[in-house]
């Protein structure tokens, strides 16, 4: 490798809105940390989770995986996944569970910890984990659960579980009701619908612009950019912001920026981030001239706007929630990659073997299968925690995506 | 032959039992939990056949799962793609962890049995509604087994099986509760195999080959020889197809006499009410029996449940027998370990990758748990 090559890749112009995302960030977490001096509530929720109703009743919906994916940009998670160790927790488990459960009984962590829940929200939308997890957190903070169950579609969503799982709309806003003492406004659940809708749209918008060449931002960018859409969905914050990343992307696509100066080659990231490899991972690439133009995860939060009607968000919600990415069959995974590597012409897939997470790495095997099968192209997988930063090897990695790299270049 | 000996073959070879069903006639769909409603593929003329698996070399499985999957999902795998299942008709996956959902999508994907279903149980047990829901999924079920056989599950032959199942669950309990009373009438590896071979044996018979065995044990030939002073113990977890695992204990001056294990007696717990509408009453039985942890009853039902059985078979002692990567059961553990021990009970942690841990590690923690109970 030239010494040009090492250097390039790794300085386009940053992001102007990087700056209003860590403002935003820092006055949420302010608010979320002084509720309650203010009197408001806080609830701890799932990342998936159905968190309009929380916000139509002034609820501050706190977010351990965002605060998870915070610990393990911070590298923190490694110290934090021990001490839940010797709390008896398991290493093989969920290293958002084991980082939160441990930053619940410390309050370590970048921030010092989240501030305590006055209520607490599990959807198994993502998986089974999340119920033990907050089981767990229920019974530490001896405050109520709602277990929001929202069965998996391996091939449908069949009639029962749309019963079952409107029967659980209900059941969740009286619960909110009763939790807070105060009736739901449906006027303001319906304004937040909307809101929730049309902020998921410019977000799927700006995972668009990726589309183009070069692409005006990398996966990488996405998951910085993505905190808005999981702790804000549903606020007129969230909207705005995206609205303005959007123009940002679109400006950048009219001047021909690109994320990574000198694109040529053009991948599909599956799984989770590894928070604590963020940027050398993005560097890695980058030096090979390799842009991450689009991933399963960042897309995650607007797979809902397909099933959501406009103006009926609170009965929709159920299909848009139960049919969310990691609650369907292995084959309908594969095929939404597939559509993806196809909308943003990739080159290749590098799929994120992710220890943490069961239910979004097993069938990353057949799902690769069936991508080289119909695409023919190149396959990388890369095995880690996703904040537990003793799980990765650097040198293994490096030596695959150079592996990996050589294959593609060898193909174009 | 003595009946005990049709049960040790039978666990010993499920499946070259299970080919043997097939070869007769019947046809045989395989299930890995005890959620799966036996009952309603029984009804069907159907075997349902519990798999359990290899822990032998899984080339096969290892190129659809990754090595962070428990041994039991991985291992039953193998044993569909390697031909060892050849004979299955197909196969049944209650909804249960999450590896066991992602298994069912590699399963459907991958295997070439004829029949395949999910049934996809409510993880709530806390919810009036969760209960029409699993009606509803159950009724599914048998729509989609009625379509594959041809032919209708009548209420009758539903109730005839409810009847069977329920005699046969009760057997069982009794056998348990049999030991619990003389931990020395029959060695816990032989009560292991029992209870696996009952999700493997010809239903129909079973219900009559437990009540020779239990006469069998009554009348002494099975006894150990074991005192007792040993030290009362209880095993949970979600399986333990580990007999030696048994022995172990006794040897150690242990002896299992209660469990709180899938394949032990979270598989017989529970009764179906014969009266009135039979998927209904099948569909109760699973909010009513202990839960597993895949499930919430509430946050403190295991425990209590744990707790109990304790206290019930005067338990001084329990193990947790954990398979390595099994989720549910690892976010359990530390609580349950901190609830046992206020209450006196004292707790140990076997985790279990695929063969037990070496002989000598896991010896000396034996010994030492059990010494100081
Ligand atoms: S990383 Fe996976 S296992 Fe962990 S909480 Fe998220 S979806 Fe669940
Ligand atoms: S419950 Fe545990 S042992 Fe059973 S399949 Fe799931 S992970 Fe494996």
């Amino acid at each position: 490798m030239t010494d040009d090559k090492k250097t390039r890749g790794i300085q386009s112009p940053p992001i102007a809105m990087d700056a209003k995302m860590k403002e935003i960030m820092t006055g949420y977490y302010i608010e979320a940390k002084t509720a309650a001096d203010s009197g408001k509530q806080v609830a701890w929720i799932t990342s998936g989770g159905p968190v309009e109703p929380l916000i139509a009743m002034d609820i501050i919906p706190v977010y351990p995986e965002n605060h998870g994916a915070m610990i393990g940009a911070s590298k923190m998670g490694g110290a934090l996944c021990e001490q839940a160790e010797a709390m008896g927790y398991s290493g093989d488990l969920c290293s958002y569970a084991r980082s939160d459960i441990a930053s619940s009984v410390t309050n370590g962590g970048p921030i010092g910890g989240l501030p305590r829940p006055d209520m607490l929200v599990a959807c198994n939308n993502i998986c089974g984990t999340v119920m033990k997890w907050y089981e767990v957190l229920a019974r530490y903070f001896d405050v109520p659960l709602f277990i929001f169950d929202t069965p998996m579609c391996h091939t449908d969503y069949h009639e029962e579980s749309k019963r079952y799982v409107k029967q659980q709309v209900l059941e969740y806003v009286a619960f909110l009701e009763q939790v807070t003492g105060k009736k739901l406004d449906y006027d303001r659940m319906d304004h937040v619908g909307k809101l929730s809708l049309e902020g998921q749209r410019y977000w799927q918008a700006v995972l668009d612009t990726a589309a183009s060449r070069p692409s005006p931002l990398t996966a990488f960018d996405g998951f910085y950019h993505l905190a808005l859409i999981v702790t804000l969905r549903g606020t007129q914050v969230a909207v705005d912001y995206y609205r303005d990343l959007l123009a940002e992307m679109k400006d950048r696509v009219a001047k021909g920026i690109g994320a990574v100066p000198n694109e040529h080659y053009r991948l599909l990231w599956d799984n989770l981030p590894i928070w604590y490899r963020l940027k050398w991972l993005s560097n890695k690439f980058a030096a090979h001239d390799a842009a991450l133009v689009a991933d399963t995860y960042n897309t995650a939060w607007c797979r809902s706007l397909r099933y959501i009607e406009d103006g009926n968000f609170l009965d929709s919600m159920a299909e848009g929630y139960t049919r969310m990415y990691l609650n369907i069959g292995v084959d309908q995974m594969a095929d939404t990659i597939i559509e993806m590597a196809e909308k943003y012409s990739v080159d290749g897939l590098v799929m994120h073997s992710n220890r943490s997470c069961k239910p979004y790495s097993f069938g990353q095997y057949d799902i690769q299968r069936m991508v080289r099968e119909r695409l023919g192209i190149p396959c990388l997988l890369i095995e880690s925690h996703m904040v537990d930063e003793r799980s990765f090897s650097e040198a293994q990695t490096e030596t695959r995506i150079d592996a990996f790299m050589e294959l593609i270049r060898n193909r174009a | 032959m003595n009946e005990l000996d049709h049960f040790l073959e039978a666990a010993d070879q499920p499946e070259r039992y299970g080919a043997g069903i097939k070869a007769g006639g019947t046809p045989v769909l395989g299930y890995l939990c005890s959620y799966a409603p036996e009952e309603i593929i029984h009804a069907a003329g159907v075997h349902p056949l519990r798999l359990f698996g290899t822990l032998e070399s899984t080339l096969h499985a290892d190129s659809h799962l990754q090595a962070y999957c428990c041994s039991l999902a991985r291992g039953v795998l193998e044993t569909a793609l390697d031909g060892t299942l050849e004979f299955l008709d197909g196969a049944v996956f209650p909804h249960t962890c999450d590896t066991i959902q992602r298994l069912s999508d590699i399963w459907r994907l991958n295997t070439p049995f004829d029949f395949f279903a999910d049934v996809v149980h409510p993880v709530r047990l806390d919810a009036g509604f969760a209960r029409e829901y699993l009606e509803d999924t159950l009724q599914r079920f048998k729509r989609e087994l009625e379509a594959w056989s041809g032919s209708k599950i009548d209420d009758a032959a539903l109730a005839r099986s409810i009847e069977t199942f329920n005699t046969a669950r009760k057997r069982l309990d009794d056998l348990y509760r049999m030991r619990s009373r003389d931990p020395g009438c029959i060695s816990g590896s032989r009560v292991s195999s029992i209870v696996k071979a009952s999700m493997i044996l010809n239903r129909d018979e079973l219900p009559g080959r437990l009540s020779r065995l239990l006469e069998e044990i009554e009348s002494g030939r099975y006894r150990t020889g074991a005192t007792d002073d040993r030290k009362r113990l209880l095993v949970a977890g979600s399986l333990c197809d580990h007999p030696d695992f048994y022995s172990m204990v006794e040897n150690l001056g242990g002896v299992v006499v209660w469990d709180d294990l899938c394949t032990g007696s979270r598989a017989f717990d529970g009764f179906i009410d014969p009266s009135g509408d039979p998927v209904k009453a099948i569909a109760r039985r699973y909010f009513e029996r202990r839960p597993c942890p895949s499930k919430h009853l509430s946050n403190t039902a295991r425990a209590e449940a744990l707790a109990s059985m304790a206290e019930e078979h005067g338990v001084q002692g329990i193990i947790f027998f954990l398979l390595k990567f099994c989720d549910p059961h690892a976010f359990d553990y530390p609580y349950l370990k901190e609830y046992l021990e206020a209450k006196n009970i004292p707790v140990t942690l076997i985790e279990v990758e695929d063969s037990l841990p070496p002989e000598g590690q896991l010896t000396t923690r034996l010994e030492t748990f059990i010494y100081t109970l």
